[in-house]
């Protein structure tokens, strides 16, 4: 019998620290400095990730090394790019009908007992999860992975109000208790070595500071939250697939800790954006086989749960989330983007994100999907992020619902420009090279310039000072003659 | 055929050989290629920046320049990728612009290639728009059947042995604007690039170009590595 060979997901991935503790623990790099409404300065932050060498070389190979199992799992399947095909289309279906969807979801939700709430913006959305929680004078939410409750702020909210809040997510919880946002939308810890979990572990679990074997800090958390669990009469996870035809939801993960928010406590609050609708139970086929493989490059996840209504005795309810949603299929460029079904796999593939790290994009959504959402929820803050970008176009080849994420990130710059987004002096210098470039007697004449030309051409060709590109590089050699000097002296 | 030769601004400016070595393999092949003295720039730089409606007047001059020819040729995909599908160049001249790869494989076709040798062990590098925009090879992340444009070319290149280089899909790190406004970020997949070509055992690195090459030879310069980095037209061309 053949012997088939499974990866199962985050649990195998090799370690790739080296044993036992470092002589000198390379301080943890933290992520972009928010100035209130400015523009996040994401080469700032990436240049302070690349500073710290370890981080940022483990951060590299262990992304690398899921988008390498991703293409291995996508190459094993003949139909690969006949299911991102599909997926697309589905995408595109539902949301172009995305009313009719949600009212099905909602009539079939409630015939099979679950309490459907609409929520247009983060505000609505804590204030209702609130109020579940205070009809049942809980004062303890356990909740698994949601990239929703993190764009909602529910997690400050709650805890400014005196709920507790309990990630039970591995990496979730690591990010908790160090008191910073996930840096990546399926491994949210992803940035930290495993010696920054034992340093935030012995800090606030009280775990051996010197012991950074991972499967002692993961009992450790475990130990620590389990109880947790259990006292909870409230639990939340969130939705990878709302399902119209059947009023389900659809759950994807890896630990089984969605299972027990979902299960343990006698009430089960899912929030979902409204994006997360597909039509029929069947397309689950598609969406399923392509999910894990593009996330971390395993077949499936470890569980893939269906929620169809309240346990017995029980109460569910679902929170049917807009927060800008609706405002973003309006946009004719960049409506495409509500097809993300938060796989990551463009941030795994994407060389200035595993090179700059997930926090220094100051923003929910990090690397390429999050360029071109996160301008739609503050165009001015997140003005600079859409050139964080080679446009390369991995992420577009990977997306498994064919996002044109790269063309998007274009797009972006152009409506940056258009707004005047872009520093004065940048737009002065492009107008300038654009009036140099059009005009071929002024622009021969800089290029003749001789020696005078190499502190000019970088100026506008690149607009910047030549200390940018010289910084980390050599400037080229000018040869003495250009090529059209050349042509005129042996052709015409 | 008239052929218009589109050099690049960069190219004109830095690497007089590129266009010497496009211009002669173009004339070898027994076409009248023309290089319009009025040319400067397709604008890429400003669009890439979102700058598009101040690329117009230079964009205006790209259509003077080489409207009247058959096919315009250039020795860059970045530029060819901008001017025929990025740009607001008229579609009758910006589809008539070729990536000049795809011209000697698709137009000509690599049979035609005069000879040519060179004795080096080699690795190629592929930019990221000839790659991804231009279907020079398949692309790697998708589950397509593979194809090299540039490799059934560098076939025809006697003594050239071609290594591969790990990682050979991912991007240098030049992205035009990027390589300053993310200088950090920038420099450190140049330096990557670099470790990795050199780890291949390759003396050269051969692509179709030079903008990618410009950056990565900074940076083998700066990290002391003796690689070389030539255009795949001075290969062509012998």
């Amino acid at each position: 019998m053949k012997r088939v060979h499974v990866d199962h997901a985050e649990g195998r991935s090799k370690s790739l620290a080296p044993d036992g503790p470092a002589p000198e623990r390379e301080a943890q790099p933290r992520g972009a400095r928010i100035r209130g409404n400015r523009p996040v300065d994401h080469a700032e932050a990436a240049e302070r990730f690349l500073a710290a060498s370890d981080h940022v070389s483990f951060h590299d190979k262990r992304l690398w090394d899921l988008r390498e199992k991703r293409d291995r799992e996508s190459h094993g399947i003949a139909e690969w790019e006949e299911l991102r095909g599909l997926a697309s289309g589905i995408k595109e279906h539902a949301l172009t009908r995305l009313d009719d969807y949600l009212e099905l979801f909602e009539k079939n939700a409630a015939a099979n007992g679950i309490v459907v709430h609409w929520a247009r913006d983060g505000a609505e959305h804590n204030r209702i999860i609130t109020d579940i929680l205070r009809a049942h004078q809980a004062t303890l939410l356990v909740k698994s992975k949601s990239m929703l409750t993190e764009e909602c702020g529910l997690r400050p909210h709650l805890e400014e109000l005196g709920i507790a809040v309990i990630e039970t997510d591995l990496g979730e919880r690591i990010q908790q208790l160090d008191n910073e946002d996930p840096s990546h939308v399926v491994v949210p810890a992803v940035h930290k070595l495993r010696s920054d979990v034992a340093e935030v572990f012995a800090r606030t679990l009280g775990t051996d500071p010197d012991n950074d074997d991972p499967a002692y800090l993961t009992e450790q958390q475990r130990r620590s939250n389990r109880p947790l669990i259990l006292d909870a009469k409230v639990g939340l996870t969130g939705a990878n697939f709302l399902v119209a035809e059947t009023g389900a939801i659809v759950v994807c993960t890896n630990e089984g800790n969605a299972d027990l928010c979902a299960s343990v406590p006698s009430v089960h609050i899912v929030s979902a954006g409204i994006e997360k609708i597909i039509p029929r139970a069947e397309d689950l086929g598609v969406f399923v086989r392509l999910l894990s493989r593009s996330a971390l490059g395993s077949p499936i996840t470890q569980y893939t749960s269906h929620f169809r209504g309240p346990r017995a005795g029980g109460e569910m309810h679902v929170v049917l989330v807009d927060n800008g949603r609706t405002a973003r299929l309006g946009m004719a460029e960049f409506w495409t983007s509500l097809k993300c079904i938060r796989c990551g796999a463009c941030m795994n593939t994407c060389p200035v994100y595993r090179r700059s790290g997930g926090l220094s994009y100051g923003a929910t959504y990090a690397g390429p999907i999050g360029l071109i959402i996160d301008p739609t929820y503050n165009r001015h803050k997140y003005s600079l992020l859409p050139f964080a970008s080679t446009l390369n176009g991995s992420c577009t080849a990977v997306c498994p619902v064919k996002i044109n994420i790269h063309e998007q990130i274009l797009s972006w710059r152009r409506v940056m420009a258009e707004n005047h987004e872009p520093k004065l002096r940048k737009r002065l210098s492009m107008q300038g090279a654009a009036a140099l470039l059009s005009r071929p007697a002024a622009y021969r004449a800089a290029v003749d310039a001789g020696n005078a030309v190499l502190p000019h051409i970088p100026r506008f060709v690149l607009y910047n000072p030549v200390n940018a590109w010289g910084k980390g590089r050599d400037v080229p050699v000018v040869p003495g003659q250009s090529f059209h000097a050349w042509y005129k002296a042996n052709r015409k | 055929m008239r052929i218009g030769l589109f050099v690049p601004c960069f190219i004109d400016m830095f690497y007089r050989d590129v266009g010497i070595a496009t211009l002669e393999l173009l004339e070898k092949l027994g076409h009248a290629v023309e290089y319009p003295a009025q040319q400067t720039c397709c604008g890429q730089p400003m669009g890439n920046s979102g700058f598009t409606a101040e690329c117009a007047p230079v964009e205006r001059l790209f259509e003077r320049n080489f409207g009247g020819f058959d096919a315009i040729v250039c020795p860059s995909a970045s530029c060819v990728h901008h001017v025929r599908h990025k740009s607001g160049i008229a579609r009758g001249v910006a589809d008539r612009t070729y990536e000049l790869v795809e011209f000697l494989h698709d137009v000509v076709g690599p049979g035609a290639l005069p000879p040519a040798s060179f004795p080096h062990r080699a690795t190629l590098h592929n930019s990221c728009t000839a790659l991804r925009s231009l279907d020079h090879e398949s692309v790697p992340e998708l589950n397509v059947p593979f194809f090299s444009k540039p490799r059934a070319l560098l076939a025809h290149v006697a003594g050239l042995e071609l290594v591969d280089t790990e990682r050979a899909d991912e991007c240098c790190g030049f992205g035009g604007t990027f390589s300053v406004t993310e200088e950090a970020v920038s420099a450190r997949m140049g330096q990557d690039k670099v470790s990795r070509q050199e780890k291949s055992g390759a003396a050269f690195v051969v692509s179709a170009d030079m903008s990618c090459l410009m950056h990565q030879a900074g940076c083998a310069a700066r990290q002391g590595v003796g690689l070389r980095y030539v255009h795949i037209a001075q290969v062509l061309n012998g």
